[in-house]
């Protein structure tokens, strides 16, 4: 136990040692006669700060450390702080009291845009969610809840219809045969080009298929046996084959952000890639 | 006396000349002049405005028909621009850019009083559309049309598809409901995620571990976390019973309200109220990547025997799964994101894809609200196919107003 606090210790002083070594060679690397020495130091500190952060990170990968500790609450708490100052100055302060008290609104320096109304309901529905601070009357807060949930919910219904439901709907209506003229025709002109007859019948196939066998396996009140057994079998295949593809798209997305962030490390900090 | 006359005539003659070869050296010197300035075009024909259609005001329809030097004749026109004023007399501001390829314009002004470019209903307004050359000097403005004045509509016809969609599923949702409170016997197949719930709840006790319950990072209204509030209150209700440890960290403040809501519902319900712990659930930041890191830790330093991820997810989806595996939970997922259930796939032991998310709240709680709601959706589906299968029958008889009916627009 004494063995592990000391050896704790010791990569603490290294780790430290590090930094200031880095702090200093980065500072010196950007300082020129034309910049200010602090500005310099400053700018060095921070890119050697974000680096030990990004490393601090990374060492998640390995296993939970101090380090890792450090900078997931500085992170959450800087988060945080951040959020309820942007939620404060840019709602309450930059919404909604221009819009309901001119001397408010004179004293935080914000235009007064006239009284509106309409401003009363969020204004209320914020003091009810707060009486949940109180024991006695925390349960008012429900009804501010209630209505929160309640008109979203019911806002979304008609929103997801329309952009999730119908617009669906509507794209599934694809011709199974595209520009049929016969099957001379047909064979005659065959072409395996993307707009080209075959591709295009296929393709509409494809989507009549997945759309129908998609739809089967997500019946939840009748069981699957028999022909919708098979139906929703062929839709798990289609499901499952796309999000494979999806899979992979986003994976490479991902790596883009890793080589961003290796970008970080070897350019703006180590200065090993031009 | 004769030759004299002969000069004098000659002179006359070459005086006559030069001054009609000067007229004539004026004239193609002249001539160039009023090649190179580009005649007038004629101007756009058939002006007409009227209020837009199947909106909120504040917008007026402009049309006109094409110069008649817009691609034939002189062919000089290039595009039009719009022109607007408060009376006929002007004056007119320009209310488009140079148009081009195009006989028709919007002209969209801002909704609320005190914003840039407000444009009040009722009030009368005069249009005017200028036929533009390459020459910005060399244009045509077509007749004054006006008055025509903006306003709202109450009914939105491009949306009459919806309207009926949301009747048709309200009827059916109704009539399922009254059903399954009337006694009817209403299935719901097995769901294979749904059901190692209870077995994951066992395990935690067994193993005298806690259960990590994350909502994901949509807000308290979205139906994946709606959803998922049903299934929060199920999984608390049989940790009170097993007294189990319960973690709910949460991204959204209005979400963790809600949450802590239902938690302590379900311990009042399991009849252990004394056992709720408001501390069970709380708030981490509504911050994505800083939210995980959070989350991610609790994992790793808690080691929750069982991670259960209901909501909605995004980024983060393969972050935490991936340190649920290395934590060595047993992991349930539930996600309609389509992008990310591909993720929880593969890292979780399973997952609820899509609309079984919503299916599983059904499932557990076996109310008749619930269930006749689940019920109505499944005929709704067995319509999409119904309506998928006319639809293509009417695209191959080359009848599309069906199609179009779909396609909603505004």
């Amino acid at each position: 136990m004494a063995d592990s606090k000391r050896i704790s210790k010791i990569i603490l002083a290294a780790v430290i040692a590090f930094f200031l070594i880095s702090w200093i060679i980065k500072g010196l690397a950007i300082h020129d006669e034309d910049s200010v020495l602090w500005f310099s130091v400053r700018d060095a500190f921070l890119i050697t700060l974000a680096a030990f952060l990004t490393l601090a990170i990374f060492s998640f990968l390995y296993k939970d450390n101090p380090y890792y500790k450090f900078a997931e609450n500085l992170f959450v708490g800087v988060s945080a702080a951040y959020w309820m100052c942007v939620g404060f100055w840019s709602t309450i302060i930059g919404n909604m009291l221009p819009n309901l008290s001119e001397s408010l609104s004179s004293t935080f320096g914000v235009p007064y845009k006239g009284f509106n109304i309409f401003y009363i309901v969020p204004l209320i529905l914020g003091i009810l969610l707060l009486m949940r601070l109180s024991s006695k009357a925390g349960w008012i807060s429900r009804w501010a809840l209630a209505w929160i949930v309640g008109t979203t919910a019911g806002l979304n219904l008609v929103r997801y219809l329309r952009t999730d439901f119908i617009s669906q709907v509507s794209n599934t209506f694809v011709p199974l045969l595209v520009d049929w003229k016969g099957f001379g025709a047909f064979y005659s002109g065959l072409s395996l080009a993307s707009t080209g007859q075959f591709v295009m019948t296929l393709s509409n196939w494809v989507i009549f298929i997945g759309v129908f066998s998609g739809l089967i396996y997500f019946f939840f009140s009748k069981e699957h046996k028999g022909f919708f057994g098979v139906a929703s079998k062929v839709g798990i295949w289609v499901l499952m084959i796309t999000f494979g593809a999806s899979f992979g798209y986003t994976v490479m997305g991902r790596v883009s952000l890793l080589v961003g962030r290796l970008t970080y490390l070897f350019k703006d900090w180590l200065g090993l890639i031009s | 006396m004769k030759l004299k006359i002969v000069v004098v005539l000659t002179m006359l003659f070459m005086g006559v000349w030069a001054m009609a070869s000067a007229q004539e050296s004026l004239e193609t010197i002249a001539a160039p002049d009023s090649i190179q300035a580009a005649p007038l075009p004629e101007p756009a024909k058939e002006l007409s405005a009227k209020d837009a259609p199947d909106d909120h005001g504040h917008a007026i329809d402009v049309t006109w028909a094409k110069s008649p030097d817009d691609g034939e004749r002189l062919k000089n026109v290039i595009g039009y621009i719009v022109y607007r004023a408060a009376n006929p007399d002007g004056p007119f501001e320009a209310r488009s850019g140079l148009l081009l390829g195009t006989t028709s314009y919007t002209d969209a002004g801002a909704l609320n009083e005190g914003e840039n470019d407000f444009m009040p209903d009722y009030q009368d307004y005069y249009y005017r559309v200028r036929a533009m050359t390459q020459d910005s000097t060399v244009f045509a403005d077509s007749d004054i049309f006006g008055p025509v004045q903006s306003y709202g509509q109450w009914y939105d016809k491009g949306k009459t598809a919806v309207l009926l969609l949301v009747a048709g599923f309200l009827f059916l949702t109704i009539f399922f409901i009254s059903k399954a409170r009337g006694g009817a016997e209403l299935y719901v197949r097995r769901l294979a995620g749904i059901e190692a719930v209870d077995e994951a709840i066992g395990r935690a006790t067994e193993m005298g571990k806690p259960i990590l319950y994350v909502l994901g990072l949509g807000t308290a209204a979205d139906i994946a976390t709606i959803a998922s509030y049903t299934i929060l209150g199920r999984v608390a209700k049989k940790v009170a019973e097993y007294q189990t440890g319960l973690i709910v960290p949460c991204y959204d403040p209005i979400v963790m309200t809600v949450a802590q809501e239902t938690v302590r519902t379900a311990y009042l319900d399991a009849g252990r109220p004394d056992a709720f712990n408001q501390d069970m659930v709380y708030f981490v930041t509504n911050q994505q990547f800083a939210y995980v890191a959070g989350v991610n830790g609790v994992m790793l330093r808690e080691r929750p025997a069982t991670n259960l991820y209901m909501g909605k997810f995004y980024a983060e989806s393969l972050i935490l799964a991936e340190t649920g595996v290395v934590a060595g939970s047993i992991q349930i997922s539930g996600t309609d994101e389509i992008s990310q259930i591909p993720f929880f796939v593969v890292a979780c032991d399973y997952t609820l894809i899509g609309e079984e998310l919503y299916a599983a709240s059904a499932y557990l709680g076996k109310e008749p609200l619930l269930l006749g709601s689940l019920k109505a959706q499944d005929y709704a589906k067995a319509g999409v196919i119904i309506l998928a299968v006319i639809g293509f029958i009417s695209l191959m008889l080359g009848y599309h107003d069906f199609v179009d009916f779909f396609h909603v627009t505004g």
